[in-house]
């Protein structure tokens, strides 16, 4: 499904967060959103799933839904967002329960979803018995139990030190050269934005416009052996964030 | 000359001082016990050897005696049965209805900005002084025993629900309307596992209130049960009796206290 957001616009009382951000999604695309901390990114994400309700704006998904999907739009989160009191399986079928499925087809999509992430193993394993890098493994595969259109992701590896990070980026990657999952994903990490992005919007500080929209071509999994281009892109990147982002650092937190 | 790489070190070296630890007590499952059994040799051997005169205290071995005697008689459960009736249906009562305002409280503005104030106002009020209120409004048998029972743990489990309620991780809350969670499916698996630690720890004081309660309402009006048993010993100075009661409601709080121990380790088992 395509996601597109139209003339967006959001305020937190008097302090205008997202000003007319106009941006599309296509089926099979990664789009990736950056820029300085604090512009609207995350807030921008939650607009998009419906968590928020944009302040003017529309946002339109269109298009065919992949079959069987249970939640077009669904997160992952940077904390995780695992329920500590459920099992890895027990915290997948969460997603499931509220759909009228049947226990059968349950307990196949999370065997399906845990051999997916190659999590089988830890099915009966507690959150609090898992490393940060296993638990966004899970939330990944409770993501995909859902089915879902669009991805919205949310600075999913900010959590983690930088050798689990890798792994992870390699695992996403693999895992969208097997499904072409469509996704949203925020990150404040520019070299995860050129590992993964198809379209990197790079936004402004507060309030929030979109200042460039970049586009790599060379595809997902080809990307490793082109670091040095990559390299070239993050550079440009930053150059277009560096101001931003200086002067961000220099406001006063208002809230 | 003096070598100074070998002079500049010695005079200066000193080991590095540790300062760490400590702010991490461990269970220690004997020591609770010693401490009783210390206490208790103390009273034996201080009234054995007239250090204490027995009107200041009881002998430990008569108390024991005197609570064989009770067991023996029989009317140590004709005492027991309908307090642990009271204290059961009692706390009941006031526990589930203070989980469930709790929760509305946690999770609703206008009852919390309606009733907040109301539950600030009852907590204060010492329950045994609307005892004769109870009685006539209720009835002077259980009724009104059951009553007071139930206000008394009704208030401290408001408070410590919604402080638990509050406390649970919004975050997990978003995730669950990300997945398109209903409202009750939100409040029965993310809202209410997530509180349960905070309840059960409100749980312990509320049943202590509960066991002070009892007593109370036994002595303002009742013929069998602890608090009868206990003012009967009183009124007659009887010290031996006196103390059997007394120690029944100790025993009655740290089987409690304990029992909410294994319902935490059952239930909480997810926690580290």
């Amino acid at each position: 499904m395509d996601l597109r957001l139209e003339n967006i616009s959001h305020n937190y009382g008097e302090i205008e967060v997202l000003r007319d951000i106009n941006l599309e999604i296509n089926e099979g695309e990664i789009v990736c959103l950056v820029g300085p901390s604090g512009c609207g990114k995350s807030t921008l994400l939650r607009l998009i799933g419906g968590l928020e309700r944009p302040g003017s704006g529309k946002i339109i998904l269109s298009g065919e839904p992949p079959k069987n999907t249970l939640n077009a739009l669904t997160y992952i989160f940077q904390d995780f967002a695992l329920l500590p009191w459920r099992t890895v399986s027990g915290n997948i079928s969460l997603a499931l329960e509220d759909h009228a499925i049947g226990a059968k087809a349950t307990r196949e999509i999370i065997d399906e979803v845990l051999s997916r992430t190659k999590l089988t193993e830890f099915a009966d394993a507690l959150p609090r018995q898992l490393s940060g890098g296993m638990k966004q493994r899970v939330a990944i595969a409770r993501a995909l139990a859902v089915r879902p259109a669009v991805m919205l992701m949310d600075e999913p590896l900010s959590a983690l030190d930088s050798q689990t990070r890798e792994l992870l980026l390699e695992d996403l990657i693999d895992l969208w050269k097997r499904e072409g999952f469509t996704a949203c994903y925020v990150t404040h990490n520019l070299a995860e934005a050129v590992r993964l992005g198809h379209k990197i919007a790079v936004l402004s500080r507060r309030p929030g416009q979109i200042r460039q929209l970049v586009e790599i071509d060379i595809p997902l999994e080809e990307r490793k052996n082109h670091l040095d281009e990559l390299a070239i892109k993050q550079q440009t990147l930053w150059e277009l964030m560096r101001e931003e982002a200086l002067a961000a650092d220099k406001e006063l937190l208002s809230a | 000359m003096p070598d100074q790489n070998e002079m500049a070190p010695s005079k200066n070296r000193q080991e590095v001082e540790f300062r760490g630890g400590g702010f991490s007590p461990k269970p220690m499952a004997i020591i609770g016990p010693v401490v009783f059994v210390v206490i208790i040799a103390l009273m034996e051997w201080g009234t054995r050897t007239g250090w204490i005169t027995n009107l200041t205290l009881p002998r430990p071995s008569d108390v024991f005696k005197t609570f064989i005697e009770l067991y023996q008689s029989g009317l140590l459960f004709e005492h027991l049965l309908p307090s642990l009736t009271r204290l059961a249906v009692g706390s009941v009562m006031g526990i589930s209805a203070g989980i469930g305002l709790g929760v509305l409280i946690g999770l609703f503005t206008l009852i919390r900005a309606g009733l907040l104030p109301v539950v600030a106002a009852i907590f204060p009020i010492p329950k045994i002084a609307l005892l004769p209120l109870f009685i006539i409004w209720f009835g002077i048998d259980e009724g009104s025993k059951y009553a007071l029972i139930a206000l008394g743990t009704f208030t401290p489990t408001v408070v410590s629900t919604y402080g638990a309620v509050d406390n649970v991780d919004r975050s997990l809350i978003r995730m669950g309307q990300s997945f398109g969670l209903s409202w009750f499916s939100i409040v029965r698996k993310i809202v209410l596992p997530g509180a349960l630690p905070g309840i059960l720890s409100g749980l312990r004081i509320s049943l202590a209130i509960a066991i002070i309660l009892l007593v109370a309402a036994e002595m303002l009006g009742a013929s069998y049960g602890i608090g009868a048993y206990i003012l009967e010993a009183g009124s007659l100075y009887d010290l031996e009796r006196l103390f059997v009661g007394v120690s029944i409601l100790s025993i009655l709080g740290v089987t409690i206290s304990w029992l909410i121990g294994r319902i935490e380790r059952r239930l909480l088992n997810w926690r580290s």
